[in-house]
C-alpha cells in the first residue's frame, strides 16, 4: 500500500521520462499480447462482416444466371426506394423529437439530484435508473398493455371520469407512444453518466463562484452546463446511434397495431424484414449498409459541430 | 472522436482514485467538496417535483407487478393499476415455470449464461486490452485504439445481418455461441478501461513490481486487476445489461425455442397471447406478465446490490474522459 498512496501523490510528469526510459522500450512488447485477444475478435466479429456486407451488397441474386456482380445498384435502388426513405424519415423525425426531450429531462434531473436540496435524493436517483435494467422487450410489452385502448387503465380511467384518453397506438400517436417508451427507458442512464460528470466538477470552483456572488442558477448555467460538455456530448452520441437502429420498441409494438406498424416501419426493421421475410439478403446487405453510413455521418456531424462551437 | 480526446485535457483531475477500489472514489468525489453546509437547505416544493418524476418512472413496474396476480381475465376486467379480489400471484408463479414443460426455467438459465458468459468475457478482454492501450507504448497503439473507438459508432444491427450470414457459413448459427460471441466485444467497454486504467495504475508501482523483478503478466493478474476492478464491474454489468436484454440478436440467430433466451421467449409468447383467443392460448397473457416480472427482477436486484461498484465505475472511469 506505501508504494501505491506514494505513487498517486507523484507528479505524473515526472513519472513519464522515467516510463520512457524503463517501461516502454523494454515491457513494450508486451502491450500488444494484452490487448491481442480483443484486437482478434474484434477483426473477426466487427470488420469481418462489415466488410461481408459491403461485399455482398454489390451483387445481386437474379432468375437467370444466378448472383452476379451488380456495382453499385443495390444502393441505387435504395436511395430510389420509397419504403426506405419513408422509414428513415421516420426515426429522423423520432430522433429530432425524443432525443431533446430526453436529454433535457435527464440533465433537470442530474442537476436537481446534484443541488442537494431534495430529500430522499438517493431513492429518486435509483428510482429513475431502474428502468434501465428493465428489457425493452418488457419495457414494450408494459407499455403496450397500459396505452391499451379497451383494458389499459388510462384508457379505464378516462371511461370513469368521463374524459377523452387519446388512441395512444393509432396512427397519429404512434411515435409519441414509442418516444415515450425510449423516453422511460433511457432517460436515468443519461441522467447517470450527467450526474457522475457533476460530482466530479471540485467544490472549489463553486466556493469561487460564490465569492463571485453567482447564484445557484447563474452557477448551474455557467459552471455546471461547461463542466458537463462531454459527457453531454457522450449522450448526444449514444441517442444518434440508438434512435437510426430503432427496432425493438416498433417490432413489439406491431404485434397488438399491425395496421399501424408495418414492415418498413423503421429503416432498421426494414432492413430485418428484406433479409429474413423477403429473403432478399444483398439488398438488405446494402441497406443496413446504408443505414450505418447515415449514423457514422450524423454522429461525425455532431461532434464537427460540438467542435467548432467550442473553438469558435 | 477528437473532441472527447480533446476534452481529457480540460478534465478536472480527481486526486487519488487509485488506492483500493470503490470505496477509495467514493471518497476522492466527496473530500473536495466543500460546498456543503452541515445544516442543510432541502426544498420541499423540488422534492416533491421529483417524487412525482419518480412515480412515472414506477408507474409500469407498479403495474406489472400488480397485474402479476390477476389471472388473465381478471387482467380485462378489473382497474388496471389495483388489485383483483382473488389474488393469484403463486399460481401464476407456477404456472409460468410449468407451462410447456417447463420451457420458461429453460429461457431464464439461457438468459443467465449468455448474459454472464458474455459480460465476464468481454470484461477481461476490455480490461486486458484497455490496461494494455494506456500502460504500453508500441507501434500502433494509437491507430489500433481510434479504430476500435470509431467502431462504437457503428449499429450493432447494421452488423448483426452479415454476422448471421457469416455464422450460417460456419454452423454457428442456431448454437449458444451465435450469442455469446458477437457480445465479446465492447469497444465501448474498452475505452472506458482504458481510461480507467490511466489513473488507476500508477506507473511507479508498474516499475516498482518489475524492479522486483515481476513478469508482466504477473503484475497484470496480481497488481493491476485488484486496482481495475471497479471499472471492471461496471463493465461486466453494463455487458450483462447489454445481453439480458438482447432481442434482436437472439432473434434472427436461433430458431430452436429451447434455446431463446427470455426476451425472445417471452416475445413468442406475446404474438401467442394476441393471436390466440381460445385453446391453451386463452391463458397466455398472464404467463407472459407473469414472466416479465420474474424477468427483471434479477437485474433490478443485481443494480442494487453493485450500485456502489458502477457508480464509481462511471463517475472515474466512464465520465471523466
Amino acid at each position: 500500500m506505501t508504494a501505491m498512496t506514494a505513487a498517486s501523490t507523484e507528479d505524473p510528469r515526472r513519472a513519464g521520462p522515467q516510463r520512457r526510459r524503463l517501461g516502454g522500450l523494454r515491457h513494450g512488447a508486451a502491450g500488444p499480447l494484452f490487448i491481442a485477444p480483443f484486437m482478434v475478435l474484434f477483426v473477426l466479429l466487427f470488420l469481418t462482416p462489415l466488410g461481408y456486407a459491403a461485399y455482398l451488397s454489390l451483387f445481386q441474386e437474379r432468375l437467370i444466371g444466378g448472383t452476379t456482380f451488380v456495382g453499385l445498384d443495390n444502393y441505387m435502388t435504395a436511395l430510389k426506394d420509397p419504403l426506405l426513405r419513408e422509414g428513415l424519415l421516420r426515426v429522423a423525425e423520432f430522433f429530432a423529437i425524443q432525443v431533446p426531450v430526453m436529454l433535457l429531462l435527464a440533465l433537470l434531473f442530474a442537476l436537481a439530484l446534484d443541488s442537494g436540496l431534495l430529500r430522499l435524493a438517493k431513492v429518486i436517483r435509483l428510482g429513475i435508473f431502474v428502468p434501465y435494467a428493465v428489457p425493452s422487450v418488457v419495457a414494450t410489452l408494459m407499455w403496450g398493455y397500459l396505452y391499451g385502448p379497451d383494458f389499459g387503465p388510462f384508457a379505464q380511467l378516462g371511461r370513469k371520469l368521463d374524459v377523452p384518453v387519446p388512441h395512444f397506438l393509432s396512427d397519429t400517436w404512434m411515435l409519441g407512444s414509442l418516444a415515450n417508451v425510449v423516453t422511460w427507458e433511457f432517460v436515468g442512464y443519461n441522467m447517470i453518466i450527467l450526474y457522475a460528470a457533476l460530482r466530479t466538477i471540485p467544490g472549489e470552483l463553486y466556493e469561487a463562484a460564490a465569492v463571485d456572488g453567482a447564484g445557484a442558477w447563474r452557477i448551474a448555467w455557467s459552471v455546471k452546463l461547461p463542466a458537463l460538455r462531454p459527457a453531454l456530448l457522450l449522450t448526444l452520441l449514444f441517442s444518434v446511434i440508438g434512435s437510426f437502429q430503432l427496432f425493438n420498441e416498433p417490432k413489439l409494438l406491431q404485434t397488438i397495431a399491425p395496421d399501424v406498424i408495418d414492415s418498413s416501419y423503421t429503416a432498421n426493421l426494414y432492413a430485418y424484414t428484406l433479409a429474413f421475410t423477403g429473403q432478399q439478403v444483398n439488398y438488405a446487405a446494402a441497406v443496413s449498409f446504408l443505414l450505418g453510413l447515415v449514423i457514422v455521418v450524423f454522429s461525425y456531424a455532431v461532434l464537427i459541430t460540438a467542435n467548432r462551437r467550442r473553438t469558435s | 472522436m477528437t473532441v472527447v480526446s480533446q476534452s481529457s485535457t480540460r478534465a478536472p483531475a480527481t486526486p487519488a482514485t487509485t488506492a483500493s477500489g470503490a470505496t477509495a472514489s467514493r471518497r476522492a468525489a466527496r473530500i473536495p467538496r466543500g460546498r456543503r453546509s452541515p445544516v442543510r437547505r432541502r426544498s420541499t416544493p423540488l422534492t416533491i417535483v421529483m417524487l412525482a418524476v419518480l412515480a412515472y418512472f414506477l408507474l409500469p413496474l407498479f403495474w406489472l407487478a400488480v397485474a402479476s396476480t390477476k389471472s388473465t381475465q381478471d387482467l380485462f376486467n378489473s382497474f388496471g393499476l389495483w388489485f383483483s379480489h382473488s389474488p393469484r400471484l403463486l399460481a401464476n408463479i407456477r404456472q409460468t415455470l410449468t407451462y410447456d414443460d417447463g420451457v420458461f426455467l429453460h429461457w431464464l438459465l439461457n438468459t443467465v449464461l449468455y448474459s454472464v458468459g458474455s459480460a465476464l468475457g468481454a470484461a477481461l478482454l476490455a480490461t486486458a486490452a484497455g490496461y494494455g492501450f494506456a500502460k504500453y507504448r508500441f507501434r500502433g497503439n494509437g491507430t489500433a485504439f481510434n479504430l476500435v473507438l470509431g467502431a462504437i459508432m457503428i449499429p450493432t444491427t447494421a452488423l448483426a445481418i452479415p454476422t448471421y450470414l457469416l455464422f450460417a457459413k460456419v454452423g454457428l448459427v442456431n448454437t449458444p455461441w451465435a450469442i455469446v460471441l458477437p457480445s465479446l466485444v465492447s469497444p465501448f467497454g474498452l475505452y472506458l478501461m482504458r481510461i480507467y486504467a490511466q489513473d488507476a495504475v500508477p506507473d511507479s508501482l508498474l516499475e516498482a513490481a518489475r524492479i522486483d523483478g515481476a513478469g508482466e503478466l504477473r503484475i497484470f493478474v496480481r497488481i493491476a486487476l485488484r486496482l481495475l476492478a471497479p471499472g471492471l464491474v461496471t463493465v461486466v454489468l453494463f455487458t450483462l445489461v447489454a445481453t439480458w436484454n438482447n432481442y434482436f440478436l437472439p432473434l434472427i440467430m436461433l430458431n430452436d425455442p429451447k434455446l431463446y433466451p427470455v426476451t425472445v421467449g417471452l416475445s413468442s409468447w406475446a404474438a401467442q397471447a394476441q393471436n390466440g383467443g381460445a385453446g391453451a392460448s386463452s391463458d397466455m397473457l398472464a404467463l407472459v406478465v407473469t414472466g416479465s416480472l420474474i424477468s427483471v427482477i434479477p437485474l433490478v436486484v443485481a443494480f442494487l446490490m453493485l450500485q456502489r461498484y458502477w457508480q464509481s465505475g462511471l463517475a472515474a472511469g466512464g465520465v471523466k474522459q
